[in-house]
């Protein structure tokens, strides 16, 4: 029998005592550290603190399940302070300097395209929230978790007009009036050429720049038009101050749609009733049902609470955010490696079930399917209306 | 562009009247303490959404009446701004350097607004939201009305104790030249501190307005900053009525550019104006 000297006897002992310590889930290793970019602060950082909560939730219940690979998960995030440029120096840093194993995509389309231009100069996979404009992604490693889909300036519109012309009272003019914010624009600018496409009479088209304050003269325009429904290419509180605008002259359009408005202020304000818009996800079956979907919501409203967030519910920005942590997560236990290929050739070869639906990223741009639905402020809170199989148990779009 | 119905218009015009009402509120303190004590004082507009988010705190937390923070704020914001300036006056900030100095107190002040009340939106709901009345085929809001005559009221006021009062005739003589209005026996310092306090306070009314009127996030303080600067500039430094009258010029231009062209050309329009107005009259700021 081999003797056991005192020099191997101690380091046997310190290693058994280590192990003992250690939390018993993680087998070996370093923690796997993922990287990203939040606006934190800044214009966007109403939507970029939903994006962090998020963030942490996943991360405490991945941990919670084991890690990723046998190893601990850290989640190392950055303010980029809504600013794209700044974006890029960060995930520069953190590629670079902080040596992160995997990246995780910031907020906003801006800001994502910055970071997948430094993902694709390090090879490095992006999986990212809510990026608007699917044509500018030229990476073949950016992986999209809104499912806009590769044309969104088609078929967005299209899901919006076939929602409209199945209720009891199908609009024949239309007013378009938008943001130039740019990812706002594209689409209206899609809904416009679809309108036309379909029939429907423009009796309006008006554009206002980004961080316009007075609404009263649009909202005046618009009751002078007299349309039957209004498109309202808006984002954050955009559509609140030209509904509020509305109010203040007497008039309440009988049909609005809006693009991207704050969820939260559209629910609570009165004007805000009736009012349409897009959604991948709302806090009602089928939505519930999908994997992860209910817990995440009961975690979600209990953290938002606690955090002091004006609005506790999940909607798009919130659903998309769970769904990036989970294409990520698919992608590294299905390539059973971080190597950035190996999780990238995953990811296009399979599909991931996530909170809001099941996505593939084989198409045009690692798009896959348009999974947009159309939403309205009923009772005062948000509830899909179409398609017919994911609208909330017994509940119609409403028409005036 | 379009013709637009005599009513678009007028309702047009109005809602320009009202919004620069409210430019040229937010613009008196800042004009006065440019003007006058020669410094550019950019926490001016953390100081306006912090009256706005306690009005907010106070209306839906205290449930207080939220015109009753016109009265219960500018005391305490009166006191804050004197503070500052004693600061300021201590260090002898330039004035390049007060906008450097008042910058980064207005980040620490969106920092604090961020940390209590968060970056997600807050709405002051209020029976002012929903009052309006209507003058032949014009509505008029009433929480915007608040705001114009305040705003009047405010610029008049303070108009008629620079000219007419001693105070106001100290006031000016110590922009003019400083050494020889001291050497008259006008106390620089007591001066300045009051001014300062009086500007801050009237961030805190502007601020009360705001919230009756817009829905607060904490990174809007900046958006404010280029169009309520306009006003001042065209409106002429250290003048109470000049930010007023350059703040509606200003919002009647957009909203009639709004109303007979695209909306998206408001802002160009203005900001020529600025430009045109500025070279019309060299030398007057």
């Amino acid at each position: 029998m081999k003797k056991i000297d005192r020099r191997s006897l101690l380091t046997a002992t310190a290693a058994g005592a280590a192990a003992l310590v250690a939390p018993s889930s993680f087998a070996q290793g370093a923690p796997i550290r993922i990287g990203s970019t939040l606006a934190l602060t800044g214009p966007l950082s109403a939507t970029g603190l939903t994006h962090k909560l998020v963030g942490e939730i996943y991360i405490d219940q991945l941990n919670a399940r084991g890690g990723l690979l046998g190893r601990k998960v850290e989640w190392m995030v950055k303010d980029d302070q809504s600013k794209p440029d700044l974006a890029r120096t960060l995930y520069e840093q953190l590629i670079t300097a902080d040596k992160v194993d995997l990246l995780m995509g910031p907020y906003a389309t801006g800001a994502i395209l910055s970071a997948m231009g430094v993902a694709q100069r390090y090879g490095k996979v992006l999986v990212h929230h809510t990026f608007g404009i699917p044509s500018l992604a030229k990476y073949d490693m950016h992986f999209p978790a809104w499912s806009l889909g590769p044309t969104p300036q088609t078929t967005v519109p299209n899901t919006v007009f076939d929602a409209l012309a199945a209720s009891p009272k199908p609009p024949k003019t239309i007013a378009i009036v938008t943001s130039k914010f740019p990812s706002i624009h594209f689409l209206s600018l899609g809904g416009r050429a679809v309108a036309k496409q379909r029939g429907l009479q423009e009796v309006l088209f008006l554009e206002w720049e980004f961080g316009n304050r007075d609404f009263g003269p649009i909202a005046a325009r618009v009751k002078d038009a007299k349309p039957d429904l209004v498109w309202i290419g808006d984002i954050g509180l955009e559509g609140n101050m030209l509904l509020d605008a509305m109010k203040k002259i007497d008039y309440t359009p009988p049909m609005n749609f809006h693009l991207y408005p704050a969820p939260g202020p559209m629910t609570k304000a009165p004007e805000g009733q009736g009012a349409m818009s897009l959604t991948i996800f709302e806090e009602h079956q089928p939505f519930l049902g999908n994997p992860g979907g209910a817990q995440f919501v009961k975690v979600f409203n209990e953290r938002a609470t606690q955090a002091k967030l004006a609005d506790t519910s999940v909607e798009t920005q919130a659903a998309a955010s769970f769904s990036a942590w989970q294409i990520l997560e698919a992608g590294v236990r299905g390539a059973n490696s971080l190597d950035d290929k190996a999780i990238a050739g995953w990811l296009k070869a399979n599909r991931v079930d996530t909170i809001h639906g099941r996505l593939r990223f084989d198409g045009p741009s690692n798009y896959g399917d348009d999974l947009m639905k159309i939403k309205q402020v009923q009772g005062g809170k948000w509830q899909v209306v179409w398609p017919a199989q994911f609208a909330a148990p017994g509940v119609k779009l409403q028409v005036k | 562009m379009t013709l637009p119905s005599l009513n678009l218009l007028m309702q047009s015009i109005l809602s320009g009247i009202f919004i620069g009402s409210l430019y040229g509120l937010i613009g008196l303190g800042l004009g006065l303490t440019w003007g006058l004590l020669r410094q550019i004082n950019l926490s001016h507009f953390g100081l306006v959404f912090l009256g706005a988010y306690l009005s907010y705190h106070m209306a839906t937390v205290a449930h207080i009446d939220p015109l009753w923070g016109l009265l219960i704020l500018p005391p305490f914001f009166f006191v804050f701004g004197a503070g500052m300036q004693w600061v300021l006056a201590r260090f002898a900030i330039t004035p390049f350097n007060s906008l450097l100095a008042t910058f980064g107190v207005t980040v620490v002040i969106e920092s604090l607004i961020q940390s209590i009340w968060t970056a997600d939106y807050r709405r002051l709901e209020s029976d002012y939201n929903d009052m309006k009345f209507k003058v032949g085929s014009l509505f008029v809001p009433i929480p915007e009305l608040i705001t114009l005559v305040l705003a009047v009221g405010i610029a008049v006021a303070i108009w008629a104790a620079m000219r007419y009062t001693d105070l106001g005739k100290a006031l000016r003589a110590m922009a003019e030249d400083a050494p020889i209005a001291a050497a008259f026996g006008i106390n620089q310092k007591a001066l300045s501190l009051g001014l300062a306090g009086m500007c801050s306070a009237l961030a805190a009314i502007a601020g009360v307005c705001l919230a009756l009127t817009f829905t607060l996030a904490p990174s809007q303080i900046f958006t404010w900053v280029g169009v309520v600067f306009a006003a001042v500039m065209l409106g002429g430094l250290g003048s109470p009525l000049g930010p007023l009258f350059a703040g509606i010029l200003i919002g009647v231009s957009e909203a009639v550019t709004m109303a007979v062209a695209s909306p998206s050309w408001a802002p160009i329009v203005s900001f020529s104006l600025l430009i045109f107005m500025l070279l019309l009259r060299p030398g007057k700021s």
